[in-house]
């Protein structure tokens, strides 16, 4: 296993060398030299017109597991009432199924969940329903422990989760009781036809990289996805599926954390994620008090406020409204970025928004190469005029 | 890490040491902070805590009392800094060290024991009082005094511009123990405050170097005991010439950290500011700032730490060579810093960036610890008497 | 209350960028780190020991100049440190890396606490802690944001999560990993950097470890990388020029349009 160049046919034309993601490339003597940060990606073999880069794959130990049949997907609920995020997977898993020819399977877990034959509708062919008291909310070793049973009954080749506070607590214990590979927050997903294999897409290095990662010898392959980046279909009235209500064994495993209580955020006044219309600031706004502006924006707009990561590492405003990378990731109808730069970090939760408007002062922010509409001028001023005029459209 | 220095100085292992920490303290914790803590005139408790975390404090005070027994180049690496970030709250950290010299020097055994840890951990610090509102270049005429009663010393007076002042927990008072003998008749006295008859004046409004504090100390009938003379009675002056001295390298640190800030906020401007098409560092006429700015926080840099250096090599009299260091290091940051405002242009006017505070603060460095008139008196009376001496 | 801190060395690379003309990273600083999440955890397991006593161990999975990343944990307060270094390690996945930790916390015996950061920063997972309380038996709690009390072999924690914060219990020992929220990590001091230096940090081959050869490395690794790319970025952007007051207008006239408003 490894690299190789070919130096008969290498030109030294140097076409691979910004074609690689790591920089594990440098030209020594008119030549590419492979460096020891390389992990055989591959970019810089497809960007050489010559083939003179050659990747020896490893042989695979294990040959795929056909035993393995069917796309799950584990529906989040929370107080009884699905996520976003179960519809949005529920729907890819339809996409996924089709192309495999297979079903789709749903598991959800809960109490008294609220509208699962839903989930029929967008979908899915068999709900695996285990509703039960010590269900109801969240918990770590009973979650783990059932759905690892059910995966381990029914078999499915693909399992996907949310990639949420709660998917990503546990799905990586079943994937270790499972022994199989699990690739996280993914935002891309597809099939390779020849293979059956699951391309799972993610974001890496802060969003700067993507990786698509494969898991091609251990079933099932299992995926957690960030929400918001896929979309939720149109549920169909009267397509046919199966609820199958599953009782949950206490006797089997017992749950050695305890939940004691919630304490709600209570500074959000809008959901970001599930805003249509997000008004952000950055670093732009100079002082928190410049929020109060953004804040009459928003109201005007019926919006959820918003912001870059500097504010909230200034403490200008909660976490809780951070959109990026290591905040929330958004998807509204409109997104009005003031003030925003746009580092790469931030493009990363946001940039999926139907349209982007941006407004800031530099004409070279980077925030104007993804923006749908850009304004290059001073936000305190702009941002007055446009709740001025908003407010008088609305009379 | 921005513009590092040109020079390679040679420092030992602690003193690299020293110099990273306090370079990431500065960043990481000063900067963010400094221009409101400038604004707000506000004493910079939450970076002391961190510095006394960091062990900084535990640099100037020997080993035995919990110490690292760093030496004048341990202590100017640290300050120089500090500085880069926030000269005032260098200042209010050096100042501990200044308090503490004379205990270090002229402290009996109970003394030290009793007091350095503290100021080692950073859980106290210190401060030195010498100038009243007559008697500031003009040091012997002090008014301040501290007469004998028994086994007490009572103390009357006013201190003016005390550095720290009601900040800090032990004061080392310069005052008159012999009123009629002038300035022989000064000593040294530890001062804890809380002492009855101990009180501290309005909190002073500043030109610069704001987050640190400067107040008068009130004394009125305040007693003492015995035990807090250092050294001996009518040795004060002697002993308020021997700290200076021993301090003077230090606020040439401030200066060489306080310009070398300045000059690289003002690298950084010079690449992202265009005029006429093109980075304003494109320009000739700033180039050439630039490279003047550079050459002489360099020059100063190197003369500050070989003085620094010549005192923990042993020598003995070192007076000239550290207000040389004070001198020079200090009117190069006066001039430095004018000439990053000025490359700034209108916004380095603007509180909005930090060559302005900077400019302000580096006027200080010129007046205290000797006025650098003063300085230059000192330096010519020494080379005048080497001249008459035969070589 | 022995606890053990798991941490990564990673790239320096917090300002990643892309040059735009030639569509490459481009790196300032490719030192190496302390991964930044992995701080809190350091610097919540040495208050922990702080209130409570006992000693902070720190492990890393790495290569030999991961050695520098455990000699900062000790000079912020990390009591001892061992690295797990082997070249069968290279190439591990998170399962293959949750392995090799849990055979390295199961040598080190007496732990009652296991504190990881949320993720890493190259690599942003988050699956390691997860998969390391599984792989030790030991209940996980995730995304945690204040340790409220410790006592009795119990541990009452808040976590975030989406919706605001839970209060959760688990028995030690246990694995949590921490959040941002928890605490503001402590700089070096000076005696603890000479600690550091002075630190003898012992390493762990996988023989130390009895690190059965197909369980870790590529072969051990389910997962695979087998693409690495830029992300793409096709949206047509339109600037809107003219003044304040024309700008404004077009704007409100085009979201008008498209049923925005």
């Amino acid at each position: 296993m490894g690299i190789q160049i070919d130096l008969e046919k290498c030109t030294g034309c140097g076409a691979c060398l910004p074609a690689c993601p790591l920089d594990a490339l440098e030209l020594a003597e008119d030549k590419p030299r492979v460096k020891d940060n390389c992990n055989l990606c591959g970019a810089c073999r497809d960007a050489c017109e010559y083939d003179a880069i050659i990747i020896e794959e490893a042989p695979e130990k294990i040959a795929p597991d056909t035993g393995f049949r069917g796309v799950w997907v584990f529906a989040e609920q929370r107080q009884g009432q699905l996520k976003g995020v179960a519809y949005e997977l529920v729907s890819k898993g339809r996409e996924l199924a089709d192309s495999l020819g297979t079903e789709l399977g749903v598991v959800c877990f809960g109490h008294q969940v609220q509208g699962v034959e839903q989930l029929v509708a967008y979908g899915a062919d068999k709900v695996y329903l285990v509703d039960d008291p010590a269900l109801a909310h969240y918990q770590d070793d009973l979650y783990a422990h059932q759905l690892a049973r059910l995966i381990e009954e029914h078999r499915p080749e693909i399992l996907l989760a949310g990639a949420t506070s709660l998917g990503r607590s546990f799905i990586p214990r079943v994937a270790a009781m499972l022994e199989t590979g699990l690739t996280a927050d993914c935002t891309g997903l597809d099939i390779d036809g020849d293979t059956r294999l699951l391309l799972q897409t993610r974001p890496t290095f802060g969003g700067n990289i993507m990786a698509t990662i494969t898991c091609r010898a251990r079933r099932p392959q299992m995926a957690t996805v960030r929400p918001h980046v896929f979309k939720k279909g149109i549920p169909k009235d009267g397509r046919q599926g199966q609820i199958i209500r599953i009782d949950f064994d206490r006797s089997a495993v017992t749950s050695r954390t305890k939940l004691l209580g919630f304490i709600e955020d209570l500074t959000e006044k809008v959901r970001l994620e599930e805003a249509d219309i997000i008004v952000s600031g950055g670093r732009g706004l100079g002082k928190p008090e410049n929020f109060q502006l953004l804040q009459e924006l928003a109201d005007v707009l019926g919006a959820a406020l918003g912001s870059s990561r500097p504010p909230v590492d200034e403490g200008w405003i909660p976490y809780s409204h951070q959109v990026g990378q290591t905040g929330k990731t958004v998807c509204p109808k409109l997104y009005i970025a003031c003030g925003i730069s746009g580092a790469v970090q931030h493009l990363a939760g946001m940039q999926t928004s139907e349209v982007i408007v941006a407004i800031n002062h530099d004409p070279h922010a980077p925030i104007f190469e993804i923006a749908t509409y850009g304004i290059v001028g001073d936000l305190f001023e702009i941002v007055p005029m446009l709740i001025a005029r908003l407010k008088e459209a609305r009379g | 890490m921005g513009c590092l220095s040109v020079m390679h100085y040679f420092l030992n292992e602690q003193q690299r040491m020293i110099k990273g920490l306090a370079r990431r303290i500065a960043e990481e914790r000063i900067m963010p902070v400094r221009a409101e803590l400038d604004e707000r005139e506000e004493f910079p408790w939450d970076v002391m805590k961190e510095l006394a975390e960091a062990d900084l404090f535990r640099i100037f005070i020997p080993e035995a009392y919990g110490g690292l027994g760093g030496g004048c180049l341990d202590l100017c690496v640290a300050v120089e800094e500090l500085s880069r970030g926030c000269c005032g709250i260098a200042v209010s950290y050096a100042a501990s060290s200044l308090g503490s010299i004379a205990l270090i020097e002229y402290g009996t055994e109970e003394q030290r024991q009793k007091y350095l840890p503290d100021i080692a951990s950073g859980a106290k610090l210190a401060a030195f009082a010498l100038t009243e509102s007559m008697a500031g270049s003009d040091a012997a005429a002090i008014r301040t005094t501290a007469v004998r009663d028994g086994e007490n010393y009572i103390l009357n007076g006013t201190k003016q511009f005390i550095t720290n002042g009601g900040e800090a927990e032990l004061y080392t008072i310069i005052a008159l123990t012999d009123p009629a003998k002038g300035a022989r008749g000064a000593s040294a006295i530890l001062v804890e405050k809380g002492t009855p008859g101990f009180t501290f004046g309005k909190k002073e409004r500043k030109m610069g170097i704001r987050a640190s504090t400067t107040r008068e100390l009130v004394f009125h009938n305040c007693r003492v005991p015995r035990q807090n003379l250092l050294g001996r009675e009518g040795s004060g002056f002697i002993i308020t010439l021997k700290t200076l001295d021993r301090s003077r390298p230090g606020v040439g640190a401030q200066a060489v950290g306080l310009a070398q800030g300045a000059l690289e906020a003002a690298v950084a401007y010079a690449r992202e500011r265009h005029q006429f098409g093109q980075p304003i560092s494109s320009f000739q006429a700033i180039q050439h700032m630039l490279a003047d700015m550079a050459t002489q926080v360099e020059a100063a840099r190197a003369l500050v730490y070989a003085v620094a250096r010549a005192i923990d090599t042993g020598v003995k009299d070192y007076t000239e060579a550290a207000a040389m260091a004070k001198l020079f290091a200090s009117d190069m940051a006066m001039r430095v810093t004018t000439d990053a405002v000025q490359i700034f242009g209108g916004v380095g006017y603007m509180r909005d960036y930090p060559v302005e505070k900077m400019m302000r603060d580096a006027k200080i460095t010129q007046i205290y610890e000797g006025t650098n008139q003063v300085l230059r008196n000192t330096i010519a009376l020494e080379l005048l008497k080497r001249k008459a001496k035969p070589e | 209350m022995n606890i053990v801190v798991c941490i990564k060395q990673v790239p320096g690379t917090t300002e990643v960028k892309i040059d735009p003309q030639t569509n490459t990273l481009v790196r300032e600083g490719v030192e190496g780190i302390v991964n930044p999440f992995d701080t809190y955890a350091l610097e919540e397991g040495v208050r922990l020991k702080e209130r409570f006593g006992g000693v902070v161990t720190v492990v890393s999975m790495g290569p030999p100049q991961a050695e520098a990343a455990l000699r900062e944990a000790i000079s912020v307060g990390a009591d001892q440190a061992i690295l797990l270094s082997d070249r069968a390690f290279a190439g591990s996945d998170t399962l293959a890396t949750a392995y090799v930790l849990s055979r390295a916390i199961a040598r080190i015996g007496d732990y009652d606490l296991v504190i990881c950061g949320k993720q890493t920063l190259d690599g942003d997972t988050g699956q390691v802690g997860p998969e390391l309380a599984q792989r030790l038996g030991i209940p996980f709690v995730a995304y945690v944001s204040k340790v409220e009390a410790i006592q009795d072999g119990q541990m009452r924690v808040q976590r975030l999560i989406e919706e605001g914060h839970e209060l959760m219990e688990a028995p030690l020992p246990c694995v949590m990993s921490v959040v941002k929220e928890i605490n503001v990590p402590r700089l070096p001091s000076l005696r603890g950097m000479m600690r550091a230096k002075g630190a003898q940090i012992p390493v762990w081959t996988a023989r130390d470890l009895d690190i059965e050869a197909d369980r870790v490395g590529v072969a051990g690794s389910p997962t695979r990388v087998i693409r690495v790319f830029f992300p793409q970025r096709t949206r047509k952007s339109q600037m809107l020029e003219g003044t304040a007051e024309s700008q404004v207008e077009q704007l409100v006239e085009r979201l008008r349009e498209t049923k925005l408003i």
